[in-house]
Order: C-alpha cells, then sequence, then structure tokens
C-alpha cells in the first residue's frame, strides 16, 4: 500500500465520496411514477389487452381468416367459423387464452381488416386463471369500450405501416 | 413522584407502582419511535435510490409501519415441528427485552434517568452483548441449516466488535472519568474552548467516537455488516423459520438496538441532551428534544450508510475487526491514557 492510500483509508476518503455523492441523490427529484395516481405516457404501438374491433355500422370486423390464429407462436388463439346465414363468413368462436399470449403483437400484424388489436389497456388482473380465457363476447365488449382510443392509435401507426 | 406514591400506597409497592410508571414512559414512546424510524428508514433509503418509499398508508405514509405490523400480528405463528419449542419461543422475547433494558440508564435530560447507577456504561456493555444471545439461540432453536450459519456469524461478528467498542469506551471513560453516564454528559460540558459541547470534536476522541459509530453498526447487524441476516446467501438468516409477532418482535428488537446505539453514541460523544453549544438560551429547549434530534442524526447516518455501502464479505468483516479497529482502538487507549496522564495529572511535572 501506497502513503497515499494508506492516507486514504485511513481517513475513510472512499466512504466520505460515496456518501456525498448518495447525499447528492437523496435531494434529487424521484425517478419513480407514483403509479396508481400517475401514469406513463403510452405509445401508439403499445401492446396490452387484446380487442376485437367492430365497423362503425356496428357489423364485426372479423372474418375469421384464421391468420392470427396460424401466426400466434404462442398457440392462443383458437377461432372456428361458419357461414351466417347470410352468407358471410363469421367466427362462432374466437378465444384467447391470455395466460399462454406472449404479447408479441403477430396477430395485429397478420389481420388484413384490423379486426385483432392489441390496445393500450395493462390493468385487467382479474382474481381467478379462469377469468383469463377471454371468448369472444369479451373481446368484442374490449373493442366497444376502447374503440376511440383503438382507432386513434391505428391511425397515428398508419403511416408507418 | 415516587415519594407521592410511596407516601400514598407504601414505601415497596409504591416505589413498584412508580418505577412501573416510569417504565412504561420510556417503553411507548419507544415502540412509537420504532414504528416511526422504520418508516423514516425506508423512505431515506427510497430517497437515495430515487425512489418514493412507502407513501399510501395515511399521509405521507406515516401509518405504514402500523398497518405492516397489524398485518404481521394477524399471521399464524408458525413452529417447526423439528425446532426446540422453548428456545425457539424463547429467542425472539429475549431479542426485544434486551433491546427494551439498555434504556433503562439512558439520560434523557437533567435527572431525567430511570436507573441512574454508577456502572451505567458497564451495565450497556452487558446488554449489548446479550443481545447476540437473541440471534444465537434462534438460530441454533430454528434447526435448519441458514438460521445456523447466521447464528455462527453473529456470534463471531458480535464478539470481534464488542472487543474494539470496550476500548473505546474506556478512552471515553478515562476522560470523564466516571461509568455513569449522567456523569459523561456532565463532563462534556463546554468540552471544547469552553463552548461546545461534547468529547465528539475532540481531536483525541474523534476517531474514536468514529469507530464506535462503525462498531455500533456492526454490533446491530446494520447495513455493510449485516451479514447475519444476508439475503442473497442465508435466505432471511436467524429468522427465517420465524412468522408472525415472533418475527415482529425480532423486527422491533432490530430496530430498538438500532436507538439505543443511535443513543449511545449521541451521549457518549456529542452531548447526549445537551445542546451543541453551552449556550444559555439553547437550554430553554428541553435537554430530551436535543437528545431526540442527535438519536435522530445518527439514525440517518445509519440509513445513509445501508444505502449507500455494499455488504462486507465475512473475511473482510473479520479483518476490520480484529486487524484494523482493535489495533487502532487499543493504541488509542494507550494515547488518550498518557495524555491524561501529562496534563490531568501530571507525570512529568
Amino acid at each position: 500500500m501506497s502513503i497515499a492510500s494508506t492516507i486514504k483509508a485511513f481517513t475513510l476518503w472512499d466512504f466520505v465520496k460515496a456518501h456525498a455523492l448518495t447525499l447528492k441523490y437523496f435531494f434529487k427529484p424521484k425517478a419513480t411514477i407514483n403509479y396508481p395516481f400517475e401514469k406513463q405516457a403510452l405509445s401508439p404501438r403499445f401492446r396490452g389487452e387484446h380487442a376485437l374491433r367492430r365497423y362503425p355500422n356496428g357489423e364485426e370486423r372479423c372474418i375469421a381468416c384464421k391468420l392470427c390464429e396460424a401466426v400466434c407462436p404462442a398457440m392462443c388463439i383458437v377461432i372456428e367459423a361458419e357461414p351466417r346465414e347470410d352468407g358471410s363468413r363469421r367466427t362462432t368462436r374466437y378465444d384467447i387464452d391470455m395466460t399462454k399470449c406472449i404479447f408479441c403483437g403477430y396477430c395485429q400484424e397478420a389481420c388484413p381488416v384490423d379486426a385483432i388489436v392489441m390496445g393500450p389497456n395493462y390493468e385487467y388482473s382479474v382474481e381467478t386463471r379462469e377469468e383469463l380465457f377471454y371468448d369472444k363476447q369479451k373481446l368484442l365488449d374490449n373493442g366497444d369500450r376502447w374503440e376511440t382510443v383503438l382507432q386513434a392509435n391505428i391511425a397515428a401507426d398508419a403511416q408507418y405501416r | 413522584m415516587t415519594e407521592w406514591f410511596q407516601g400514598t400506597l407504601g414505601y415497596g409497592f409504591g416505589w413498584f407502582v412508580a418505577t412501573l410508571i416510569l417504565i412504561l414512559m420510556i417503553a411507548l414512546p419507544l415502540m412509537l419511535s420504532v414504528a416511526m424510524i422504520i418508516y423514516a428508514d425506508r423512505k431515506i433509503w427510497a430517497a437515495m435510490a430515487l425512489r418514493r418509499g412507502p407513501n399510501v398508508v395515511g399521509p405521507f405514509g406515516l401509518l405504514q409501519s402500523f398497518a405492516d405490523g397489524l398485518k404481521v400480528y394477524l399471521k399464524e405463528t408458525i413452529i417447526p415441528s423439528s425446532a426446540n419449542r422453548g428456545l425457539f419461543i424463547l429467542a425472539p422475547i429475549l431479542t426485544f427485552t434486551v433491546a427494551l433494558i439498555g434504556w433503562a440508564v439512558i439520560p434523557f435530560g437533567p435527572k431525567m434517568v430511570l436507573a441512574d447507577i454508577n456502572v451505567g456504561l458497564l451495565y450497556l456493555l452487558a446488554v449489548s452483548s446479550l443481545s447476540v444471545y437473541g440471534v444465537i439461540i434462534a438460530g441454533w432453536a430454528s434447526n435448519s441449516k441458514y438460521p445456523f450459519y447466521s447464528a455462527l456469524r453473529a456470534a463471531a461478528q458480535m464478539v470481534s466488535y464488542e472487543v474494539s467498542v470496550g476500548f473505546v469506551l474506556i478512552s471515553v471513560i478515562l476522560w470523564a472519568g466516571t461509568f455513569n453516564l449522567s456523569g459523561i454528559i456532565e463532563a462534556q460540558r463546554g468540552h471544547i474552548f469552553g463552548f461546545i459541547n461534547g468529547f465528539g470534536l475532540n481531536p483525541l476522541l474523534f476517531p474514536m467516537a468514529v469507530i464506535f459509530l462503525i462498531s455500533s453498526m456492526a454490533e446491530t447487524a446494520r447495513a455493510p455488516f449485516d451479514l447475519t441476516e444476508a439475503e442473497s446467501e442465508l435466505v432471511a438468516g436467524f429468522q427465517t423459520e420465524y412468522s408472525s409477532m415472533s418475527f415482529a418482535l425480532f423486527w422491533l428488537g432490530e430496530y430498538g438496538n438500532v436507538l439505543l446505539m443511535c443513543a449511545l453514541n449521541a451521549t457518549l460523544f456529542w452531548g447526549g441532551w445537551l445542546p451543541p453549544l453551552d449556550w444559555g438560551p439553547l437550554y430553554a429547549v428541553p435537554g430530551i428534544v436535543w437528545l431526540f434530534a442527535k438519536i435522530f442524526g445518527f439514525f440517518f447516518i445509519f440509513s445513509w450508510v445501508k444505502a449507500t455501502v455494499p455488504r462486507y464479505r465475512y473475511d473482510q468483516l473479520m479483518r476490520l475487526g480484529w486487524k484494523i479497529f482493535l489495533p487502532i482502538s487499543l493504541f488509542w487507549v494507550f494515547l488518550v491514557s498518557g495524555y491524561l496522564m501529562v496534563t490531568r495529572y501530571g507525570a512529568f511535572s
């Protein structure tokens, strides 16, 4: 040990410097967002809870092409389809197992009619596992609830697609 | 007060009732301050990590500790079937009791001390040595490997730092000329240039004050020396098998010990209940306020260190205790006693 390092060791120089640094941080503004009361701004591309959208006239967008089901790497989407009375091809079943979903967003990318989208909602925690097995009705309800935001997000992101 | 109770209730019983009331007058505010100090601790770490800390329960999160206490109270007390039942239950009680009884000799103001005994400092040394038993008994009685490692570490750690603490206390006692804590505080009145109270700024005693501060962190197993509950290695150390109120008692005892050590730092080196300067108007503030301010100042340092310094490795801990603190404090006892022999007792005149 050199003389300088001995003096440093006995005057606790490193500790004094470290404590000065932490004291400086003590008075800095907090970096934490006060979560339930304040929220982080979200990108239009944010991949949150899924939603099935409708056309403005109330007709559901999904045409049961099953591209999302095919592309889903976690295989969490199950679709069954049948022709409706008017002859159009529609889903009879559209389930997403949210416990399997990895939120990659491929379903949204694959969808030719912007029916399945991932919305900005991330506060959908539930108390039982069963509640996370979303069916078609739940997804359509999500779409109805978030339509305004979803539309704005898709419009904001359209120029990059 | 004691006389009044003795007059109305008879000599022995009156003394008993009066002492009981005095004990409660110390213990209850102490419990309250432990709760608040846990909150302060969390807030200070949080602020140094740029976080907010508890801020939801009550105004500014002030009631967080009480919410935690209630939660812990409502949990089930689990006693492992292979544990030594009697000792397992005894350990947290012992830790908690030892953390409380030390306060008996701490003076809160002029004449404001529960037990104004002559050997106050020896009593405190004994009490702080006893506090290791709670940890050792808990670790052994749990009959589980991590608590046992923790107990072994605690035993070695606290013994090593007790030695240098002893030498620090000796140099203070030499200077004050008494073991009585009230006497030690009186000896610090106007110690520097006749108007600064406290031994701390005395160049001969300042290194001792620093060693005592660091050793008291090691004694209470606080942050850089918290090897007994190193959660990355030992789960929760000696508390691993504890739950519910037995865990809460450890928690309270630990912080009670921290507060006691802060009070001791304040009392031995920074003038206890004396104001920082020996100046008339400052004495208008009650001594207990000065003591509390000093205790909180030291507690801030404790939290500050916890937020700053990473945990020591075990061999580093032992090296610091035996190869650095012990020689320095031993040499300093020699230095202090030599200085006092020359100046106070006229060794060479």
